[in-house]
């Protein structure tokens, strides 16, 4: 008999028993539902999560001053003042690397005309914007002449401009910080939430000569913003910034370095661990129903085996080898398995597309997964099947003729 | 013409029950030309069904030999023993054993589909065997809707439709009123008859035997009596 001879015969005998079949496929079904939409979740989350870390600048790596210790107590990262303009200047000169910008970081209250805001001051060079990949929406940015000539003029993220201009604009406008009037000359665009949740747009950017000189009156950087020319330079970038300054602050071989030093590689790694262990727990419980389906699976083919005792024997007189009985059953198996499988892709793709829609997530489930879940239903059918249909290919013809 | 279709002998099939031992068949000598319609009667536990099982290749013989057209089929594999059950022999039960919910076409179809043919092929050849037993027009009737005679003859027309060397019944007509049961008797002697195959009929009905031309009684596994059939109801008929 050939497989199609056999596909349509098994496929009549489903369609006999429409609703046992359709029940008997439902473990499968959910199943493989599970797993699209697992994936789904995954790839989403993973796309998203990448997304807002290359919103950062995926080339970025940050430089900060270590820790420090006085009387026993250690201040921790980045309480240490080691970081110099000069620091800056120096890594712009190692291969691969791209911009560099001193950072200064201070929290203030921005006093406009109007209203007063608390927000994080952060006083940078011109390259910083191409390092953090962030489009100014009005105005201008500041140049290097204004950072040469320690010029009060400030940029606003999106949320200070809406808390000290409420539906102003702007542009052209004067804020005081801690005393000093700061020219509005740019709005940047909006950014959102961070990664880690924060709010992006709740900044405001000065030249980091003037955060030094006017704000905190301070010598040392808070941070070096340092973008790698591409992805694969990170590392070699990243070693070079240690040797560099490892030099420059003299710090002999053995002695913990004075600074340290993050990649947003690390940051996404971590974020996309979480998304895995998900994923797993997920794949697991996917796993666990497609192998509930293949044992109901089982239990209906060996109910069904049992009520066509007699098929079987006529089958068997009138020249049906074991074979053929086999073949038959198994297909039987397989073809609720894989039909199951098939409507749970579909189901799964539609409810990922669901939620896609809720989460604002890109669903892309990538079709190679769906492949491989509707492929693992066909095993399920298989494996689950072959013992009743082998159970049918043994029956005795005679045995069978008599059967009740 | 002149190799028997069947040729036993000394046939034995005993079950063994633990304790004691029930020869079902002991020691039967046996030959069957082609063209012969043999009835076998015998009452029940005479062991007729066992032998008409092992000539009819569903059941193996415990001890003995048996020559089928001249070829012995006594060591064949179960796979063999299919292959002739396929091509060489049909078969008819007392309980029809049609599929409930498959066409009388369809049904006719089952002993080809296993033989290999293209369906094309098999439907053609299905309606012709059905015009055979005068049911050309119930290819598309479900078995339920077919009364007991004419599912007996959709039975026939399965039995027939792989062109068989031998037919063989088991009680054909045991579910079937007399008239049903007279019909399908003389349709069974015309394929006999016309067509020239070999029919083994097992029955206790002694009208039904009437219509064979060789009576072969079975008692106790042996065979006792074995003689041609007087045609007196033949010639009336």
């Amino acid at each position: 008999m050939s497989w199609t001879e056999t596909i349509r015969l098994a496929v009549r005998a489903l369609v006999r028993n429409r609703s046992r079949s359709l029940l008997t496929m439902l473990g499968v079904i959910i199943g493989v539902a599970a797993v699209v939409v697992t994936v789904a979740i995954g790839a989403g989350a993973r796309a998203s999560v990448s997304a807002q870390i290359n919103g950062l600048g995926s080339n970025l790596i940050i430089v900060i001053p270590g820790n420090l210790t006085q009387g026993g107590v250690n201040t921790g990262t980045g309480a240490a003042s080691t970081l110099t303009p000069d620091d800056g200047l120096a890594l712009t000169k190692i291969p691969g690397v791209s911009a560099v910008s001193p950072g200064v970081v201070v929290r203030a209250q921005v006093v406009s005309p109007t209203a007063n805001w608390s927000t994080q001051i952060i006083g940078v060079a011109p390259s910083y914007l191409a390092i953090r990949d962030w489009p100014i929406a009005r105005g201008t940015f500041f140049d290097d002449a204004a950072t040469k000539g320690v010029a009060k003029v400030c940029v606003l993220g999106q949320t200070v401009a809406d808390n000290l201009f409420p539906g102003q604009d702007p542009v052209g406008r004067t804020v005081i910080v801690r005393g000093v009037p700061f020219t509005v000359i740019g709005l940047l665009t909006r950014r959102g939430q961070s990664a880690t949740g924060q709010d992006q747009d709740d900044t405001v950017i000065i030249p980091y000569t003037s955060a030094m000189k006017r704000l905190t009156g301070q010598t040392m950087l808070g941070i070096l913003f340092v973008s790698a020319r591409d992805a694969a330079d990170v590392l070699p970038v990243q070693s070079a910034i240690v040797s560099l300054l490892e030099a420059r602050h003299r710090i002999a071989q053995g002695t913990p370095d004075d600074f340290a030093i993050r990649n947003l590689q690390d940051i996404a790694n971590a974020a996309s661990g979480a998304a895995m262990t998900m994923e797993v727990l997920l794949a697991a419980v996917a796993a666990v129903s497609l192998l509930v389906g293949g044992i109901g699976i089982m239990n209906i083919m060996l109910v069904s085996v049992t009520e066509r005792t007699r098929e079987i024997g006529l089958r068997l007189s009138v020249g049906a080898r074991g074979a053929a009985i086999l073949q038959q059953f198994l297909t039987e198996a397989v073809v609720l398995s894989t039909s199951g499988g098939a409507i749970g892709a579909l189901l799964g793709l539609a409810g990922a597309a669901a939620i896609a829609t809720l989460a604002h997530w890109s669903a892309a489930v990538p079709p190679g997964a769906v492949i491989i879940a509707v492929a693992f239903s066909a095993l399920v059918g298989i494996f689950f099947g072959y013992y009743p249909a082998a159970k049918a290919a043994r029956l005795d013809p005679i045995e069978a003729l008599r059967a009740e | 013409m002149n190799t028997p279709v069947v040729d036993v002998r000394d046939l034995r099939k005993i079950y063994d029950l633990g304790e004691q031992q029930l020869a079902a068949l002991d020691g039967v000598t046996l030959t069957i030309a082609p063209g012969e319609f043999v009835v076998v009667m015998g009452p029940s536990g005479s062991g007729k069904s066992t032998f008409m099982h092992i000539v009819g290749f569903l059941d193996r013989a415990t001890s003995g030999t048996y020559r089928f057209a001249g070829h012995d089929v006594t060591e064949l594999s179960a796979d063999d023993l299919a292959d002739i059950r396929c091509k060489r022999l049909g078969f008819v039960f007392q309980a029809y054993n049609l599929l409930p919910r498959t066409s009388a076409a369809e049904n006719v179809e089952l002993p080809m589909l296993y033989a290999g043919i293209p369906r094309a092929q098999r439907r053609k050849a299905a309606l012709e065997a059905l015009g055979l037993v005068g049911l050309a027009r119930y290819g598309d009737h479900m078995p339920n809707q077919l009364s007991g005679g004419q599912q007996q003859r959709v039975a026939i027309a399965r039995a027939l439709v792989n062109t068989p060397t031998m037919i063989l019944a088991d009680e054909p007509t045991g579910a079937l009123d007399s008239r049903a049961s007279e019909e399908l008797m003389v349709l069974l002697a015309r394929l006999n008859e016309e067509r020239g195959i070999t029919l083994l009929i097992v029955t206790h009905d002694a009208n039904v035997a009437a219509h064979g031309k060789r009576l072969v009684s079975f008692r106790d596994g042996r065979v006792v009596d074995d003689h041609p059939i007087e045609h007196a109801l033949a010639a009336a008929r």
